[in-house]
């Protein structure tokens, strides 16, 4: 296959990064008159000089204007049928906004037994009546004014707050349903206003949870129901400055709160990435990854955030907690950064983080390479492993998988690119004799320089070849990674139409990879099968990381709830114990999503009761009266 | 067409299961194009196309065995490449080679055999269908009672008819070196163990990689014999756990989904070794195993055998039969491919289960009328069966009576409905002219097939051509002991405690469960669950009353417990015979080559003079089970040291256990079972 150059990427990236801009520039131009809830008053940055985001910022205080209450992502984007009862992408986004897409229609109808003319619409607007009146620490607000950081107790933002995208959560704001909230929102704009609020929160005794981007999938930003003391949701997303860019060390030293598009697209600006891009990047924040130990799609370059972090400055109840240099490695005791990381709010919170920089690549290329049958492309992915060549990407679909992304490939216009997928498919089926039934394909993304890239790329497929892989060319590569931006729109389409699902991750050693993809799939049908599940559910998977000593594997698993009338419990029993037949078989509880309070109930097995009296310990010292009190972890 | 013989009836059978006679069809066709029919079956899904090479190749290449075989050539100082030679070279005495070219020819000849020997082969065509669907989602492990050699191909036999991938068979070594025939069952797919492997770790390792890849990969389904042997006795003999242990453990290690387990029962209307296994029994040794030399010997293939059941039971899951009996954690901390030896919490679970399997395999089993026959004629004095003869009339009358009870009792009873009973009792005493003759209206033991001889046999040999026969009519007695074990064994709990209370029969019941364990099959952690069935099976014939507290005997259910305390009676007079030898030896230490013949010998002696009314005492099998119990109990201890299998006796121990027994002794202490944390949670 030809190889497209990076260029025209690039500038697609640019256009779209263009866009963005324009659209958001658009939402602040609006007055602030309206936000009565809301005092504004700037905190004077430290790093002037450099703080070129102020007026870029993706996030606005006020959420509700770019991002749906009820769903995932932006308003303007979202997938539906359209009059014809084709699937359509709306919005100007993305790469596959306000494109059609036919395939989709089929395979939902297929895959889940949906129908077009069984729909389950969600409630359109917030009904601010369902939501419980605040209960304010009076005292707490008095003082809260005078130090002039933003807050409000609009019902908006108070139930944008109190959230993640769990499923359960998702599935009851749809039905207008509201649980408990926080009783009060505070925008912090620095550091300085961070240790003013939380010192507040320990002399008034208010609860305290942080909130970054509000992607959690761990139930990590509910309200404990049977938390009595007022609740402030600290929203750091204002907190979004790059305060400096250190080209000697190749360092940025940026607030917590900034989301990661954002911070790509400033260091881009200034010819650097971090290359950090976990799939919620658009909308999660660097606090949130330090809190849950995030993972990006590039780790083979870049690393895990673990290895991008060299300095945190916390604030906790105790004071601020932050190492006095910068060296690159030390051997200090244990690394206090590592209690802070996968702390996920228990402790304080992030407020800066000094982390690794690197020169944006001079190219970009992405591949595929389709395998007969899954156990080959486990098997290659462990050699690549072996041979630590993996590129800045590499993931393995499973057949059911490889068949939901063909069935996402937007309308082609041109007779010529459908005449030639026709032709790739008799190849690979008739001619070399894959089976499409078992068929699998493993999406690759390659980063560097030129020549090296192209070396590189030789090397993982002869590797490839080796285990019967036939390069399937570059759209197949990129249409893999699209469809983890846009699977989270998917998954409001599919609520539309009784269907309802999730991911979830864990990480295992290689030799547990097929049986565990294997095992777990097959328990999600028994389970569902055995709680009154109708229709067949949708149970795949995906290697999503290679590892020295093994992989991350990630599981969706989405089911037509047509005759259930409690489809929420039924889909957590079944998530249930799918986590317990990975735990069963080896797997983590968690590779980088986190354990919040859904997982909670495993972690004691995890760690051992000794770890669990650790990381207690240390909670009682750094947060004795439980100021962070979400209760997530331990 | 095919027609079903359905026993309804009397509600012999439960769910109303049909089964079909197989051989009706082929009796209406031609062998040979049986032999040629397409043969098509669905494997299960995730399984790959592995020749026997491939499959053998797979095994010596595992990592599994290669760390093995490292570990070995380390220990021993020679060279990886020797001992990679022996595993190959165990290998391929151990491997099968199915081929579906003898499949066809196996089908050919036991069509021939068993048109021949048997009236008819039923089979219950649900289960079958079950089977065929069981074997597409997960790999499946057949797990048949073994009762003759007959039914060694019987299971691929019907496997092969109705299109279902035929199993691959674990079989004991002996058979492989039969000429002719271990060769054609080995491409017939049966593979060959070794008894005795003792500490052989390469042997223990090929073995097992062998296995478990045959589990892994879903190649074929697997049988085997989780009773180990043929019984001789037709009892169902205590479970042996290693086949049992490598079979589930790719499931344990998550190697695979879930493992299939089907139960098989095999029952026989006539058994073809009866006579040998008999003979086997007193100790006479037996001729080099050979299935032509049998057919040869006894003219067997003119003989009439009636019918065989096969059974084929409910497909079990591992995974649900497991669940929250295993710790899985212990399986993930170390690599797949490394030796690991199992928790004793897996063991017990495995243990528990292939109880389970055996008591599964009982309850599944049908019972002929003649064992019922064998149940009434080992109740009545030898003397009236040699000479007076028995009733005619009196004994049909009893064993209706009897039919009426096993019902009750829940027994699966292959009783004819359509024909009169008179019919029944006559033509299954007519099979059985081998044991008993009908004469005048009166019913005779059979004595020996020279009876022409005239010089006077010697008192011992007398008594052992007389044990020849009793012991026959024993092992029909056993084929129907399980329906009756429970509620027996409560019988005399009641009878030697002379006790109303519940917690102390429940005590007692307890105590005889426990020194009985290797006689009968009592599910580990059960006895609660096992003492509430034999009190409610009592109530429901009427025999007892039973309240929170009491079990009170009633006046009408006398002739009940009577009948169950007689059943079970010869158990407990041959265990005592051999504790009181134990006790009045000189010796504390004895090896088992001297135990057998003294017992025989004293039991011989005591037989002749009146004072022992049991020939059961006799068989080498239940003098076996006493070591074994003993040994349990801890009364008595295996010298380690020997070689020869010495013991040494705790008399005081031994004795004790007596006194307790016959009900000298109370038993005191609060009785708690060893495993009561392995509560069933089946059905």
């Amino acid at each position: 296959m030809a190889s497209n150059s990076s260029g025209s990427d690039s500038s697609d990236r640019q256009r779209i990064a263009q866009q963005r801009l324009s659209v958001i520039a658009g939402h602040l131009q609006r007055p602030v008159e309206g936000n009565s809830g809301i005092l504004a008053a700037e905190c004077k940055a430290q790093g002037d000089k450099l703080d070129v985001s102020s007026e870029r910022r993706t996030v606005p205080r006020r959420r509700q204007e770019i991002m749906k209450w009820n769903g995932w992502g932006y308003s303007d984007s979202k997938f539906l049928y359209n009059k014809k009862g084709q699937a359509e992408f709306t919005g100007k986004r993305y790469r596959l906004s306000g494109m059609i897409i036919p395939g989709l229609r089929e395979w939902m109808e297929s895959t889940f037994g949906a129908n077009l003319q069984h729909k389950t619409p969600a409630a359109p607007i917030l009904n601010s009546s369902v939501v419980q009146p605040p209960t304010l620490n009076e005292a707490f607000l008095k003082e809260l004014k005078s130090t002039g950081i933003p807050f409000s107790h609009d019902a908006e933002d108070r139930v944008f707050r109190s959230h993640g995208h769990c499923l359960h959560e998702i599935f009851a704001l749809r039905e207008g349903k509201i649980g408990r909230v926080p009783d009060l929102v505070v925008w912090p704009n620095c550091h300085n206003d961070v240790v003013k609020i939380v010192e507040l929160a320990c002399k008034h005794n208010v609860c305290l949870i942080p909130y970054g981007g509000g992607t959690s999938v761990s139930s990590a930003l509910e309200c404990p129901p049977e938390e009595t003391r007022s609740i402030v949701s600290l929203d750091t997303s204002q907190m979004n400055r790059i305060l400096w860019i250190d080209e000697k060390n190749l360092t940025a030293h940026v607030e917590a709160g900034i989301v990661g598009q954002d911070l790509e697209r400033l260091l881009n600006e200034s010819g650097y990435c971090t290359g950090h891009e976990p799939d919620s990047m658009e909308f999660s924040s660097l606090g949130g990854w330090v809190a849950t130990r995030a993972s990006g799609m590039k780790k083979n370059i870049y690393g895990n955030i673990e290895d991008l972090v060299v300095h945190i400055k916390m604030v906790t109840p105790r004071g601020v907690i932050e190492k006095s240099c910068q060296g690159p490695r030390m051997s200090t005791g244990p690394d206090v950064h590592h209690f802070i990381m996968g702390s996920e709010g228990t402790l304080g919170v992030v407020t800066e983080v000094t982390m690794k920089i690197r020169p944006m690549p001079e190219y970009q290329k992405y591949g595929s390479v389709v395998f007969p049958n899954f156990e080959m492309g486990v098997a290659c992915l462990r050699e690549v492993a072996r041979q630590r060549c993996a590129p800045a990407s590499i993931r393995l679909m499973d057949n059911e998988q490889f068949k939901f992304g063909h069935a996402l490939k937007p309308q082609v216009s041109s007779i010529f690119t459908s005449f030639l997928d026709g032709l790739k498919k008799f190849y690979i089926t008739k001619f070399k004799g894959f089976d499409p039934n078992r068929l699998c394909v493993a999406t690759l993304l390659f980063e560097g320089d030129r020549e090296k890239v192209l070396q590189h790329e030789k090397q993982v497929y002869d590797i490839a070849a080796k285990f019967g892989g036939l390069a399937a060319g570059e759209d197949n590569g990129q249409r893999g990674y699209m469809l983890t931006f846009v699977i989270a729109y998917l998954r409001d389409l599919g609520m539309d139409y009784y269907v309802i699902g999730e991911s979830f991750e864990t990480s295992m050693p290689w030799d547990r990879v097929l049986d565990i993809c294997r095992n777990v799939k097959a328990r999600i049908v028994r389970e569902c099968k055995d709680k009154g599940v109708q229709f067949p559910p949708l149970s795949t998977c995906r290697v999503t990381q290679t590892y020295d000593a093994g992989a991350c594997v990630y599981f969706y698993f989405a089911f037509n709830y047509r005759g259930l009338s409690d489809p929420v419990h039924v889909y957590e029993q079944v998530e249930h114990a799918a986590r317990e037949e990975i735990l069963a078989n080896g797997g983590s509880l968690s590779h980088h999503h986190g354990v919040g309070k859904l997982r909670k109930e495993w972690m004691r097995e995890t760690i051992s009761s000794v770890g669990m009296g650790m990381l207690k310990s240390v909670k009682d010292y750094v947060d004795p009266n439980n100021i962070f009190g979400n209760r997530n972890l331990l | 067409m095919t027609s079903t013989c359905k026993d309804s009836g009397t509600a012999s059978l439960k769910d109303d299961e049909e089964f079909t006679d197989i051989l009706e069809e082929r009796r209406r066709t031609t062998d040979l194009g049986y032999a040629l029919r397409t043969f098509n079956p669905q494997p299960y899904k995730g399984a790959p196309t592995l020749s026997t090479s491939d499959l053998n190749k797979a095994v010596l290449e595992s990592q599994y065995l290669c760390f093995i075989i490292k570990e070995i050539a380390m220990e021993t100082g020679s060279s990886v490449e020797k001992v990679k030679e022996d595993a190959s070279v165990i290998l391929k005495e151990m491997s099968h080679n199915l081929q579906l070219g003898f499949i066809r020819l196996m089908g050919y000849t036991l069509n021939k055999v068993f048109k021949r020997l048997y009236r008819s082969i039923y089979v219950n065509m649900e289960g079958l269908n079950m089977l065929k669907q069981a074997i597409q989602e997960s790999p499946v492990i057949l797990i048949p009672n073994h009762r003759s050699y007959v039914d060694f191909l019987i299971i691929s036999y019907i496997l092969f008819t109705y299109d279902i991938p035929v199993p691959v068979i674990a079989a004991g070594i002996r058979l492989a070196d039969v000429t002719i025939i271990g060769g054609i069952l080995r491409r017939s797919g049966a593979f060959y163990i070794r008894r005795a492997i003792g500490s052989d770790k390469l042997y223990w390792a090929v073995l097992l990689e062998y296995v478990q890849t045959i589990v892994r990969t879903g190649y074929a389904p697997l049988e085997f014999y989780v009773e180990g042997f043929r019984s001789r006795t037709l009892k169902s003999l205590v479970p042996k756990l290693g086949m049992m242990d490598m079979v589930l453990e790719p499931y344990f290690k998550g190697e695979v989904f879930d493992i299939t387990l089907v139960p098989i029962s095999i029952s026989y209307d006539r058994v073809l070794e009866e006579s040998l296994l008999a003979l086997e029994l007193l100790g006479v040794p037996r001729p080099q195993e050979s299935i032509t030399g049998l057919f040869k010997a006894s003219g067997v293939l003119q003989d009439d055998y009636g019918c065989m059941h096969v059974n084929f039971g409910r497909p079990l899951s591992a995974r649900q039969l497991c669940e929250g009996k295993i710790n899985w954690s212990e399986y993930n901390l170390i690599p797949r491919n490394l030796p690991q030896r199992p928790t004793a919490e897996t063991q017990d679970c495995v243990n528990w289960l292939a109880h389970l399997i055996v008591r599964t395999q009982e309850e599944g089993s049908l019972i002929s009328p003649w064992s019922l026959v064998a149940c009434l004629l080992l109740q009545t004095p030898f003397t009236t069966l040699t000479e007076e003869g028995l009733q005619w009339h009196q004994l049909t009358e009893k064993t209706l009576w009897l039919r009426k009870l096993v019902l009750d009792f829940g027994a699966r009873l292959n009783w004819p409905a359509h024909i009169p009973d008179s019919e029944v009792m006559s033509s299954t005493v007519a099979l059985h002219h081998s044991i008993v003759h009908h004469k005048e209206d009166r019913i005779y033991l059979v004595q020996g097939e020279d009876s022409a001889r005239q010089d006077p046999l010697s008192p011992e040999e007398g008594v052992m051509r007389m044990a020849v026969v009793v012991l026959m009519l024993v092992s029909y007695r056993n084929q129907a002991l399980h329906v009756f074990v429970r509620p027996g064994i409560l019988a005399i709990a009641i009878h030697i405690t002379k006790s109303t209370r519940k917690d102390e029969l429940f005590n007692f019941f307890c105590f005889l469960r426990d020194v009985f364990s290797d006689e009968f099959i009592f599910i580990p952690g059960r006895a609660a669950q096992d003492f509430e069935e034999a009190c409610s099976l009592l109530q429901k014939c009427g025999a007892v009353h039973t309240s929170q507290q009491e079990v009170t005997v009633l006046e009408t259910g006398l002739e009940v417990l009577s009948f169950l305390q007689k059943l079970l009676q010869p158990f407990l007079d041959s265990y005592q015979l051999m504790f009181r030898y134990l006790c009045e030896k000189e010796d504390h230490v004895f090896t088992e080559e001297q135990f057998l013949p003294d017992v025989r010998n004293l039991a011989t002696k005591l037989i002749h003079s009146g004072d022992l009314h049991t020939f059961e005492v006799l068989s080498s099998d239940m003098q076996k089970n006493v070591l074994s119990a003993l040994r349990r109990l801890e009364a008595v201890t295996k010298l380690r040291a020997s070689q020869q299998k010495e013991y040494k006796v705790n008399k005081a121990a031994v004795s004790r256990t007596g006194d307790i027994l016959s009900g000298k002794v109370p038993l005191e202490s609060l009785h708690t079972t060893p495993d009561a944390r392995l509560q069933c949670q089946v059905e």
